[in-house]
Parts: C-alpha cells; sequence; structure tokens
C-alpha cells in the first residue's frame, strides 16, 4: 500500500495545476461575462488541453483520451481546489451521451454529443410514467408512425428539468403486440412543440426541478430512434462507460462530514459547544466510522479500477452509502440547529459555509435522493441479487 | 496511489485460509469449543509452523519481518474461521518486549515467542472498564504486586507482559513466586481468559515499556478490528447462503424482499468497513500522525458492526440460528469478545474525539 501518487502522475498534477494556474478564473473582459459564457468558455480550453470530456472522441467534439482512472482523479482532485468548472454533470453529459456514443447513429453523434458536452443543449429524460416506477417496462406512452415522423401520445412524470430543457430522450411503446421489454423504442425529440405541455411539480422543499409532461400527438422524425424498433429497452440498458468516479460521491461526504463538526462546534448547549456534550460526540465519531469507511473504501475502488480490476459487489453499494450518510448527517444537524428546525430551508450559497437553514434543506434533500434514480428500496434489491445472488423475487420473475 | 493488497499479501491469506479450511473445520472447532481449555496444541503447532508467532518481528529476531497491516490480514482470516487458540495474546506479547524491550530481553525472548517455544499473553485489564495504558495502577520494580482481568489463556502462558503504572510493561515468567491463575467463565470459548494474581513475583522491567504501551495497544486494536471483520463476513456468507438453500411457501427464502433487504444491509454494513481497518494498519505502518485515532476508530467501528451483524445473522437463521448447535453462536460470542476486549465502542469513540482535538 502506498497512498501517494508516483512521480509521472505527480508531474501530471502538476501540469494540471499549472493549466488552471493560467486559465481560471478567466481574466480581464473575460471576467465581466455571464458565469455560464465564462463555464462554457473555460470548459472549451480545458477539453483542447485534454482535460474534459476525455471519453468522447475529437470528432464529436471530446478531447479523446486514453483511459486513466487516476489521471481523471487528479483531474477532479485539482478542479475540485481551483473551484474551475469540470465536466457537467446533467443526464445529457452523463447518460445520453456514453448511449450515444455506443448505439447511436454516425449523424446523431455528431449533431447532438458536442453541443451537449458543451452545455448549448439541454436534455431531459422521459422514463417514469404514473402507472410505471420501479416497474419501468410497463410504461405505456405510445409512439406510432404517420408518414415519416412518429406520432406521441401519453404521459410522463418526475421528469426532471423538463421545463427546461431543448430534448428529450425517452422510452415510449412502439410494438403493441410485442412483450413488454420487447415493445418499446429509445426516441429522441424536440421539447419545443404544441404537442408538449410541461407541468411542474413542486417538491416538499418547496422548489420545483421536476414535471409532468404530457403528449398530444407530439412529432419526431422517423430517423431520431436510437438503436432499432423494440431495441429501446436495450439501449437504455447501455452501460456508462465514462471513467467511473469513485471517489467523487465520498468526497461529498467527507465535505459534508466537515460541515457537520463545524455545525457541532459552534452550536451551543448551556452555553458551551455541542460537540463537549458525550451524545453528540459518540454519535459524530459513530457517524465518521461509516463515512472513513465509505472514503477508503473509495481508495481501494480507485485502485482496482486503475488496475482494471472488479472491485466486486462494494461497487454496487456507493449510492445507498452515500445516502444513508447524508440522511444520517442531516439528523444529527437537525438536533444540532434546535429552534432554526423551525424555520424553512435557504438557499445553498456555493463556497460558503453551510447555515442552519441549508441543513434543513439537507434533511429534506437527503430524502430526494432515497428516492430518485432508483429508490434506497431498489438499491438494496440490486444488492441483494447481483452482489449476493439471492433469486429474483416470484412475482417480479413472472412479468 | 495503491491502496490494495500485494500478491504476497494475498497469498498470505490464501495460506492461513486454506490452512483453517484443512486443518480447523466446524467439527475441529467445535471440538475445542466445548472442550474443557480451549487450547489444541497441535492446531496452534500448525500456525507456528506456517511462520504466524512473530509475524511482525523482524527477521533477525526469529520473526517474519512483516508489518501490522500483514498481521492484521492474518488475524482477519483466522477471524473469519472462528479459529481457536491464543494468536492475539501471543502477538501482542511478542510486539511489546519488540517496541519496549532491551536489546538483551528482545533476544532472550524474541526467538523463543517466534519459534513457539513459549506462549505469550498480555495482562492489561484491571477491571471496570480500565484498559488503558494510562489506567494502569500495579507498581513494578524488582517485584510485582496486584491483580489483572481478563487475560488471554493465562491458563496455558508462559510468559506474562503485564500493564504498570504510568504505562509501563513489565515480564512475569509462569510458575515464578506469588503468581497464581484463575480460569474465567469466558463468554468467547475459542478465546479463553483468565485472572492473573501477582504477589511479591519477581518481574523483568521492558525499559521502553511508558513509550511503547500505546503502540502495543494500538496493534491490539486493529487486530481485533480485523477479526471483527473477518468474522462479519463470514455471518454474511452463512446468512446468505442459508437464505439460498431454505425453502418455504414452495420457494427459496432469499426471494423474499424483507429477508433480501435485511442481507443486502448486512452487506453494506460489513464490505467498506474491510478499507477502515486497512487504513488503521497501513497508518499504523506508515502514518505515524494518523496511527492512533485511525486505531480507535477501526476497533470502535468494526466490533460495533460485528455485534450487529451477529444479531442480524441469528434472525436471518431463524430458530435453528438461536442454537449451541448453530456455528452462528460461535462467531456471536467472538464478535462480544471483539467489543468488550481492550474497551467497548463507546470507550474507543471518546479517544477518537479527544485525539481529533474536539
Amino acid at each position: 500500500m502506498d497512498l501517494s501518487y508516483s512521480a509521472e502522475y505527480e508531474a501530471f498534477r502538476a501540469e494540471v495545476a499549472g493549466f488552471l494556474a493560467g486559465s481560471w478564473p478567466l481574466k480581464g473582459a473575460e471576467a465581466e461575462l455571464p458565469s455560464e459564457q465564462k463555464a462554457a468558455l473555460f470548459r472549451g480550453r480545458a477539453i483542447e488541453a485534454g482535460y474534459l470530456a476525455r471519453s468522447i472522441p475529437k470528432r464529436y467534439g471530446g478531447s479523446q483520451q486514453a483511459p486513466d482512472v487516476l489521471k481523471a482523479q487528479i483531474i477532479r482532485e485539482e478542479f475540485f481546489r481551483a473551484r474551475a468548472p469540470g465536466d457537467l454533470a446533467g443526464i445529457g453529459p452523463s447518460m445520453l451521451v456514453p448511449t450515444l456514443l455506443e448505439k447511436g447513429a454516425e449523424w446523431q453523434k455528431e449533431k447532438f454529443i458536442g453541443p451537449t458536452m458543451r452545455g448549448e443543449i439541454v436534455w431531459c429524460q422521459g422514463y417514469s410514467e404514473p402507472g410505471s416506477g420501479s416497474d419501468l417496462a410497463s410504461l405505456q406512452t405510445r409512439a406510432e408512425i404517420v408518414g415519416n415522423e412518429w406520432v406521441i401520445n401519453g404521459q410522463k412524470i418526475w421528469t426532471s428539468g423538463a421545463h427546461v430543457a431543448d430534448y428529450m430522450f425517452c422510452l415510449c411503446r412502439t410494438e403493441r403486440d410485442a412483450p413488454k421489454h420487447a415493445g418499446i423504442s429509445y426516441l429522441l425529440l424536440a421539447m419545443k412543440q404544441p404537442g408538449i405541455e410541461v407541468r411542474p411539480l413542486r417538491q416538499m422543499t418547496g422548489a420545483s426541478d421536476f414535471n409532468e409532461v404530457f403528449f398530444s400527438d407530439a412529432r419526431t422524425p422517423l430517423d431520431w430512434i436510437v438503436g432499432k424498433r423494440g431495441e429501446g429497452w436495450i439501449v437504455s440498458r447501455t452501460t456508462l462507460k465514462h471513467e467511473r468516479n469513485m471517489i467523487g460521491d465520498a468526497a461529498t461526504t467527507v465535505t459534508m462530514f466537515q460541515g457537520l463538526v463545524s455545525l457541532a462546534k459552534r452550536s451551543l448547549r448551556d452555553g458551551r459547544p455541542a460537540l463537549d456534550d458525550p451524545g453528540i460526540r459518540q454519535r459524530i465519531v459513530q457517524l465518521e466510522g461509516y463515512v472513513r469507511s465509505h472514503q477508503y473504501s473509495g481508495y481501494r475502488q480507485l485502485t482496482k479500477a486503475a488496475k482494471a480490476q472488479d472491485p466486486g459487489r462494494v461497487g454496487l453499494m456507493n449510492k445507498l452509502m452515500s445516502t444513508n450518510l447524508g440522511q444520517e448527517m442531516a439528523k444529527i444537524a437537525l438536533d444540532l440547529i434546535g429552534d432554526d428546525g423551525l424555520l424553512e430551508p435557504t438557499e445553498r450559497r456555493l463556497g460558503a459555509p453551510r447555515e442552519n437553514g441549508q441543513w434543513v434543506g439537507q434533511f429534506l434533500w437527503s430524502l430526494g435522493s432515497a428516492v430518485a434514480g432508483g429508490t434506497a428500496n431498489i438499491q438494496r434489491n440490486v444488492i441483494g441479487e447481483r452482489g449476493l445472488g439471492l433469486p429474483r423475487d416470484a412475482a417480479a420473475q413472472r412479468s | 496511489m495503491n491502496f490494495d493488497l500485494s500478491e504476497e499479501q494475498e497469498m498470505l491469506q490464501a495460506t492461513v485460509g486454506q490452512f483453517a479450511a484443512d486443518q480447523c473445520p466446524p467439527t475441529r472447532r467445535r471440538a475445542i469449543f466445548d472442550g474443557p481449555d480451549g487450547h489444541d496444541t497441535e492446531l496452534w503447532q500448525g500456525l507456528l509452523e506456517l511462520g504466524l508467532g512473530a509475524i511482525a518481528v523482524p527477521e533477525e529476531y526469529g520473526g517474519a519481518g512483516l508489518e501490522l497491516l500483514d498481521l492484521a490480514l492474518v488475524a482477519e482470516v483466522l477471524g473469519a474461521g472462528a479459529v481457536p487458540g491464543p494468536f492475539l495474546g501471543h502477538s501482542l506479547a511478542g510486539l511489546a518486549i519488540l517496541y519496549a524491550g532491551s536489546d538483551a530481553q528482545k533476544k532472550t525472548w524474541l526467538p523463543k515467542l517466534a519459534a513457539g517455544d513459549l506462549l505469550g499473553t498480555v495482562a492489561f485489564a484491571e477491571g471496570d472498564g480500565r484498559w488503558q495504558p494510562d489506567e494502569w495502577t500495579m507498581n513494578s520494580g524488582a517485584t510485582i504486586d496486584g491483580s489483572k482481568a481478563h487475560v488471554p489463556f493465562g491458563e496455558h502462558a508462559d510468559l506474562f507482559v503485564v500493564g504498570t503504572r504510568g504505562g509501563g510493561l513489565a515480564l512475569c515468567e509462569r510458575g515464578a513466586r506469588g503468581l497464581s491463575l484463575e480460569p474465567l467463565r469466558g463468554i468467547d470459548r475459542t478465546r479463553r481468559i483468565s485472572s492473573l494474581r501477582l504477589s511479591g513475583t519477581p518481574c523483568d522491567v521492558l525499559p521502553g515499556g511508558p513509550a511503547a504501551a500505546g503502540r502495543v495497544r494500538d496493534a491490539a486494536l486493529v487486530m481485533l478490528a480485523a477479526d471483527a471483520f473477518g468474522g462479519a463476513a463470514t455471518l454474511l456468507d452463512l446468512s446468505v447462503e442459508y437464505a439460498k438453500t431454505r425453502q418455504q411457501f414452495g420457494v427459496t427464502i432469499g426471494s423474499f424482499q424483507a429477508l433480501k433487504h435485511q442481507l443486502a444491509s448486512m452487506a453494506v454494513e460489513v464490505e467498506p468497513a474491510r478499507a477502515l481497518y486497512w487504513y488503521a494498519a497501513h497508518a499504523f505502518d506508515r502514518i505515524p500522525e494518523e496511527s492512533e485515532r485511525s486505531a480507535a476508530l477501526a476497533k470502535a467501528h468494526l466490533t460495533q458492526v460485528y455485534t450487529q451483524v451477529a444479531r442480524d445473522a441469528v434472525e436471518a437463521h431463524g430458530g435453528i440460528g438461536f442454537t449451541w448447535e448453530s456455528d452462528v453462536q460461535i462467531y456471536f460470542k467472538r464478535a462480544l469478545f471483539d467489543r468488550a476486549f481492550l474497551g467497548t465502542p463507546v470507550v474507543h469513540r471518546e479517544r477518537a474525539a479527544v485525539l481529533a482535538g474536539w
């Protein structure tokens, strides 16, 4: 074991740091641009330098670098340190782009990947429906061919960002008589058209990030399909072949834990820091056992990935770990902030220390992360079935 | 950046694991567990022949010349097999002499411990939860007086490393004047314990004791954490195996979501925690400023996890899990040993808080 990086990688780290010192933050007239333009300008230069969009071929607007998880990790660390914009994390870059790279037609790659990676176009994901959540393949939204177009009718729900998206990648039932998984196609469509109505849903946090989307004869060209008719389910399962970010989650968790300790130091109990309270000390150190396990387990997974070895079933557990820890930290924080738990959550200001009202926000948001992208219960199914080799539920097996 | 085992370390674990599987199958383990004194000299001899008598002692003293990480990796494998015997106390006695002994003391004792000519153990506990070096109260000079509790395999040990006032360490030999032992009805029958009385007993003080006792304690905490990981991982495997074989309502019970989720939750407790004990062992060997706190955190966390996973494993097995004949109870009781020996999780969490400056 050796937690330091070799000379080759330390040289690479110095190179990245040197690039950042010269290019972020922007200087002169560029510093006066709106923040989104600044980020886009910088991302273009970082791609040019080979630090972002590393797994994307140059002809589609990426920097086409050989996969190297340690370099990817060093880039993330240095960009994080410099507070520089990293690879876009939205659903377009993280889900659609890898899917197009693997299964898309050449014209689709050329048209969509570059603008998506630069943040010029924004996507939303049309998967869940009111009657189809965990059992997604039972979805009912129909698409039929009329002339040289697909005509779409039905409804999607929990569609994050539909109110700002330019395009949607959408699962639709196209093969009426096929078995449920084989009757689905993966379509791309423009959001700004008469046949689409977006209604925002308000979350318990008060914010509106996701929506209902209604299709009434919405249209999209015949060749805006990824893969063949009836292959949509398989296309949607395309695995992410990115340099996977194993430590990313854990770094967020560690940062939040440090924030919790700060909160316990500045919160008072009978005029003394709450961190002096034996009960609070025990809870925080008990939590730290899990936080450090998650962090060091990330080191091990990173090492395995660098050696192109399978990290084993622990790789299936990262999301559930992060979710559990986010919730536990929020629970302790709520006890620490006391009366401030009576107030509405306040918005997070980037780079500023977390205020009490933001911990209320964390108490609500951490529940969101237990539900989004597969509930914690679905995660346990995956760990049980794929990780431990337990048989599927008899009812799920039949359908 | 390499946070993984070397090929040699993987080989070490595989070798010890194979030995445990061959030489300590459930039937033999059960016989030792139910037997009168919990010590199978033939099994212990086999471990010594593998070179496990003094893993982290330099070769010049007859040891294997490896590090604490290697010692902990072996502790994990022996924990995974719930292998009965005096590995813990014997290893710690060797480390105490290595860290605190004079050259002469090292030359006298370490080769004999490494070869297994002598069985070593440690006597630290003074009752009422007093285990830590700064809590020891016995005065030592040419002779020593007082009592120690919870001495692993005291009945069989030839050489005792006794904790004394101010974090000192002193050696006493079996058969010395005024030394007497009383077996205790310990919960873990794979690691028997005794109380030790010393009355005007001649002793040999280890000169480096006050500087080294904390280090011996930290090594012990990492070994207990490693044992806990090994045991918890086996309990998870046993529970999963049972859920895949046991049939009810015409299907294997592992297909029921309630049980599947319980097993998944156990896995999420156990799997990532491996890295916590690895890190503590690595810090002990290579990152001195983090060594003490990492050991405390690993011991508190892993023994807590082991205890909870042991309870979950009994539940997952149903009635059979609650019987004396089930192997689950052997692990359950090792979990209780790992948890209480050298201080409970509560004690080490508080130490970790203090060590962080909180």
